[in-house]
Parts: structure tokens; sequence; C-alpha cells
């Protein structure tokens, strides 16, 4: 058992900031409205009938993990990504006077991407607001962006990578004065941390059902009553019109059971699934030297743990992990074709002997105690087994950048 | 994940000649940690015959950079330094039974580990190549003699190609011109797409093009309908200012940027301090060129010179 070739028994999933395991009971709630109750919600006949009342029903599951005043809030759409461009267009639509977006360098490509395209196309003007090291926003910055040519502020609930939750509800205040709209994308947060929207400055949140055990495919956009609205799919009566076309009825139904299942778990997310969290991080810390946290962990989500090692690289490390039956994601540049490490890396000025080697932990309430303790048990030989190739590492730890210097760099 | 060949993975997960080989008589080193691979070859060669007697190897980089230099040490192990330099890193590739075009640069930095190996064999000064006016892509410390190389060891046609073998390109790209030039030395003829102004991509000629991290840079045939009239000294003077306002902030992190010369639309500045040649200049030079064509309402284009060297 200590030689490398550990027989795996089941995999460890320790990557639900990409996705996660729909639940069983979900299913279970999903699979009568592919083949029973399989008409279309619009139509007159008794096919659609109880659909239409099920789709209502999810609503109100949403309502009541958002902690919204009104289940007329919720608009289901077809992802995270398109729920993002709803807002942010919608917004631009609602004030078109205003040319001016406010976003965060940190933000996830479906808001990056799209502020990037408006900008070059659209001629809008996008304040992106740095973060320091631990990835905490420059409020400072953020309050000299904010004018009255602001049309909209877009800035992530919590972050993919780091789990490093930003402060939303003040960032919402400070543009209320303005004007501005304020959009939030809290994919990684909704059914991880608690919300209350009844009693919030937000006036958007986006959020995914694969994120939290729902199928991929399915989103909801919150907009809070009052808020000016321009929908982004135009055609049919649907979503009272604010999102056209035939309903994802059994994404829709998936994700309302998710919702309910997230609220119930909510207690264990923030108390067990922390616990096994901290526990990772601790021993990890613990046993491998030259590793540091990334974000702020202070304020973070309770599942998420992201661990920079130096002087190695990321893809190594996941193809190690998986060999191991452990599934991780890393901000390295390699594992996604780029050439460069991801942008919130680079945003906290992660130095590169570091930002190549970040791995990200991220639990769900299915991870067990003895899942943690199996990577806590296997990952100091990964690292260990990586720096003994390294050029950089030598017997007893980093070496001087000066006995490695090629030719070129 | 990659869809990596079982034999890239075999040497991955168990790699042949890894670690320090204590009687190497010729050590080649390339690469570097911010560009996310680096490579130090360490050969035993017989000093009468020339034959490599033992080869080993330490790498830092991703699974296919691993396996590249354990297939590269397994394939040099026995020849005469001539006939390894014959291998080239389409050798090593296929050794491996093929790497996903995006990871064909790792086989380069064998290749190029191999002839900094020789040339330090045999004393010569293999880092000639690679003086300042060489090097053509400064955010991958990649010069004219590895494109060179390796546009014609693979046939490459277009600067997507060469951007997924050697790396070249993949930052600010700043560098498109010079490398369209080599492809077309090369070549003998226009490259594909090769009109297209920098900063704009030629359309993918490889059916999965690698992906640049880098947003490119707002692209400066970009037709500006209302250019500002102004005088070279107007435009001297406001492209000073903007300079000087960004400096602070790189100073915060250590670095600077001076503005050393405008010529036309290209603005050659030097930068210092941080990793001058690494990845970080190029998101800082792409970001200055954008505050620049904002601020002047037409096309620029921002090149560093005179990098400080990541030299000991
Ligand atoms: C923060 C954030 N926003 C948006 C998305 C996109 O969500 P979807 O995959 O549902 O489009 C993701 C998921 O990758 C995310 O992590
Ligand atoms: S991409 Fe070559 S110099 Fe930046």
């Amino acid at each position: 058992m200590t030689d490398g070739h550990i027989q795996v028994m089941t995999g460890i999933y320790m990557d639900n900031n990409a996705t996660t395991r729909v639940d069983p009971q979900v299913v279970a709630e999903m699979l009568p409205y592919f083949t029973e109750q399989f008409g279309n919600p619009s139509s007159m006949h008794s096919f659609g009938g109880d659909v239409g009342e099920k789709i209502e029903w999810a609503r109100g599951q949403i309502q009541k993990l958002l902690g919204a005043e009104h289940d007329t809030e919720i608009i289901f759409t077809s992802c995270g990504t398109e729920s993002d461009s709803t807002a942010i267009l919608s917004a631009l639509a609602a004030y078109p006077a205003r040319k001016e977006i406010i976003t965060s360098i940190v933000e996830h490509p479906a808001v990056l991407a799209l502020c990037e395209h408006l900008e070059k196309q659209g001629g809008y003007k996008i304040h992106r607001i740095g973060v320091d090291g631990k990835g905490r926003l420059d409020m400072d910055a953020y309050a000299r962006a904010l004018s009255d040519k602001v049309a909209v502020v877009s800035i992530m609930y919590a972050n993919n990578e780091t789990g490093t939750i930003f402060p939303v509800e003040a960032l919402a205040r400070m543009a209320k004065p303005h004007g501005a709209l304020f959009h939030t994308d809290a994919v990684q947060a909704v059914g991880k941390i608690p919300l209350d929207m009844k009693n919030s400055a937000i006036d958007m949140l986006s959020l995914s059902g694969h994120k939290l055990h729902a199928p991929k495919g399915v989103g909801a956009l919150y907009v809070r009553r009052g808020t000016r609205f321009r929908p982004f799919l135009r055609g049919g009566h649907q979503e009272r019109g604010r999102r056209a076309g035939t309903e994802n009825t059994t994404g829709i139904i998936g994700l309302g059971k998710a919702a309910e299942l997230a609220l119930s778990h909510m207690h264990i997310e923030n108390t067990q699934v922390k616990a096994l969290r901290n526990k990772l991080e601790q021993g990890i810390l613990a046993a491998v030297p030259n590793c540091f946290v990334t974000g702020d962990p202070d304020h973070r989500l309770p599942n998420t743990c992201n661990i920079a090692f130096e002087y190695i690289e990321g893809e190594a490390i996941l193809l190690l992990l998986s060999h191991q039956g452990i599934a991780a994601s890393s901000g390295s540049a390699c594992t996604s074709g780029a050439l460069e490490p991801s942008h919130v890396m680079r945003a906290m000025n992660i130095p590169y002997t570091a930002a190549h080697g970040s791995t990200r932990f991220s639990l769900s309430r299915e991870n067990t105690q003895a899942e943690i303790d199996r990577v806590i048990e296997v990952m100091p030989k990964i690292i260990a087994q990586l720096r003994a190739l390294s050029p950089y590492w030598g017997v007893n730890g980093p070496i001087e950048e000066r006995t490695f210097a090629p030719v070129y760099a | 994940m990659w869809d990596y060949s079982e034999k890239v993975k075999e040497h991955f997960f168990n790699p042949k000649n890894a670690g320090v080989l204590e009687e190497a008589n010729a050590v080649g080193e390339v690469g570097s940690i911010s560009c996310g691979d680096a490579l130090r070859l360490m050969l035993k060669v017989d000093p009468v015959t020339d034959v490599i007697l033992d080869a080993r190897f330490q790498t830092f980089g991703c699974g296919s950079a691993i396996a590249s230099s354990s297939a590269l040490t397994e394939i040099i192990k026995g020849k005469t330094t001539d006939e390894a330099l014959k291998v080239t890193n389409q050798d090593i590739a296929a050794f491996l039974e093929g790497l996903p075009p995006e990871k064909m640069h790792c086989s380069v930095m064998g290749a190029e580990a191999l002839h900094a190996a020789v040339a330090n064999y045999r004393g010569e000064a293999w880092s000639d190549d690679h003086e300042e006016g060489a090097l053509v892509c400064k955010c991958f410390g990649v010069d004219a003699a590895l494109i060179e190389r390796t546009v014609r060891d693979n046939d490459l046609k277009t600067m997507e190609q060469v951007t997924c073998y050697t790396k070249a390109g993949g930052g600010c790209q700043t560098c498109h011109e010079k490398i369209e030039e080599i492809l077309m030395t090369v070549n003998g003829s226009v490259p594909v797409a090769a009109a297209a102004a920098p900063g704009i991509l030629p359309p993918a000629a490889l059916e999965r093009p690698c992906t640049s991290a880098i947003p490119a840079p707002a692209p400066v045939s970009k037709p500006v309908p209302t250019t500002k009239r102004m005088t070279n000294l107007q435009k001297i003077n406001l492209i000073s200012s903007v300079i000087e306002d960004i400096r602070p902030q790189l100073q915060r992190d250590g670095g600077d940027v001076d503005l050393v010369d405008v010529d036309g639309d290209t603005v050659y500045v030097s930068m210092t301090g941080m990793c001058a040649s690494c990845q970080m200049s190029a998101m800082t030079v792409s970001g200055i060129q954008e505050r620049l064509i904002t601020a002047l309402e037409r096309p620029l284009r921002v090149v560093p010179v005179q990098p400080e060297r990541v030299r000991a």
C-alpha cells in the first residue's frame, strides 16, 4: 500500500465547484416528467396540466433557498452563463443612456468575456476592479468607479477558484445612490451559504443547477420586483414573457428538488463540510513543505480550499491524483490548453513559482472523513514525487535560482 | 484532462532516467518556471568516442513535459553526439505515440535541451543564438533560431501552429509580425492569412487550435473612425503622461516601465524589475497598450525593448 500502486476502491470526487453529482432524490423527482407527465406546460390538455403546477412548485423552492419575497422574482434559464448574460444585457437595455459597467478582474468568463465583447463591439467602458494578494476586492477603486454613468455592477458572490466571498451586500448598497443596478453571479454561493434576498440590496442574482446537485443545463436568474427588465430571449410567453422558449421542465423540476435539499442541508454544509475542508487543508499544510492557501481564508465558501504548491506544475499533480482515483482541479495553464496560469491566480499576484502548482479541492455533503484522510495520506507523496523530478527542488528544499539558470528564460 | 497516449502515461507515471547525473560532462538547461516548464538535461559522454553513455533529466512541467524528457533520454542513450543532434522534436513525439497539438512545445523543449547539452559538451557557446536581437517572443523567451528550426522540422504553416509548438506568440502577440516573417522566409511564401494585422489571429488551420490565455489586445487594424488630430509632440506628451500614470502601480509590485521611443504608431518601452521577460510582463504590456489606445483613440502597438534578462 505504500509504493504508489494502491488499489482504488471508489473514486474520491473533490471537484464540486466544477460540477456536482445529481442527487438520486433529484433524479427520482424528475423521472415521471420524462415519460408520464411529458406535456407542454402551456398546453390546455391534461398531459400538460400537472407540469405547470410542478414548475411553480420548483419556483417556490428556489424562492425559499434564496429567501426571496416573491416567487415571481425567479426566472428559469438554461444555465448560469445565460443568467449572467441576461442580467447584464437587460440592465444595459433598460438604461441606454448609461455606458459604463463595473465588474471585477476575477469574474468567471461568463461575465468577463461578455464585458470584453461589450467593450470592443458596444463601446461600453468597463471598470475591472482589482484584488489584493488574498483576493479581496479593492474597495477604494470600486467607490471611485461608481457614478451615474454606470448601468450595472456585476460582481461575483464567491469566486469559483478560491471560494473567496466578496462583500456583495455592501457593494450593492454603495451602488444604490448612483442608480446603478447590482447583479451578482452567485453560481458558487447558492446552496452553500444562506441567502436572504428579501432583506438585500442586490437587484439580480444568477445561479446554476449543476453546482448544487441538480442536472446540467438549467439555471435561474433572480430579478427583484420593480427592477427594470428586458428579455434576452424573445418569443413565447413563458416565464411571464421574460424568457421565451419551452421550459426545460425536467431540469427545472430537478433544480426545484435540489434547492429543497440544499436548504435542508445548509446547516451540514456550514458545519460538517466546513470541518472536513478545514481538516483537509490543515492536514496538507502540515504534511507538505512550501505550499500555501490562496484566497481569503476568513471569508470563504465552506467547501473550497485552494492550495498552491511551489516548484511543481498543476497538471502533473492532477494526473497523479487521478491515478489514485482522486478528482480535483488546477489553476495551472497546462490543464486548459492555455499557456498561462489562471487569471485569478495572476490577479492575486501569486508568484509564478506557485501559480502553476495551484490545486483546488472543492467538497460537497457527499464527501466523507475517510476520503479526507486518504487525500491527506497521498498528497505528500505526490508532491514529493514531482519535486524529486523538478530542477528547482534539491534534497533539502527549493534550490537557489542561481544554480538553475537556463540559457534563455 | 488531456487525451494522452498510453506511451505518454507510461513515461509520466514511471519516468525513465529522472534525477541528477553526478558524473555529467554535458548539461543543457532550457525553459523557465515562469513559462510553466523547464528542463535540465544531463549527459555523460565518452570523451573518446563521443557516445552518450548515460542521460538523466530534471523537469518542471506538466505530464507531457515530464514524459517528453523521459523519452528523450531513452532515445539518445547509446548514440554519438552527432547522431543525437539529428533527433528532432518529431522523433520525441513519435516515440511517445503522439502528443496533443497544444502540447507539442514539450517535445520542442526536449530537442532544445539536447542541442544545449551537446553544445555545452563541445564547449560551444550555444547561447549565442539567444543574443538580444534574436529573441522574438519576449513573453515566452523564444528566439528566431528555435522558431525557424521548429517551422522547418514540423512543416508549420500558420501562426497558431507556431504557438502550439513553441508557445511563441501566445501572450501579448506583439511578436506576431516577426513570427510571420520567419514563416515566410522558411516556407518561401506568404503564410496562411499573413495579411492579417498583428493582433488578429489567422483563421485556425489546425483542427484543434490551442487557446491562448491572454485575450487579444484591441486589434490594431480596427478602424477608428474619429482619430484625434494631434501633432507629434502632443502625441508623445500624451503617451508619456499615460505611462507616468501607470508607473506607480508597477512600482508597487516591484517593477517599472519607461518610455524609450515613439516611432509612428509603435511605442517602445523598457520594462524592469519583476520578471521582465516573463508572462507577467505580457499582461502588463497589453495592459499599457490598451490604456494608450484608449487615451489616444488610435491604434498603437507597445513593444518592450531591452528586457532585463533572467540570467544569473
Ligand atoms: C462563478 C461561475 N459563474 C458562472 C458559471 C457558469 O455556469 P454554467 O456552467 O451553468 O453556465 C460557473 C460555472 O462554471 C461559475 O463557477
Ligand atoms: S506573445 Fe510573443 S512577445 Fe508576447
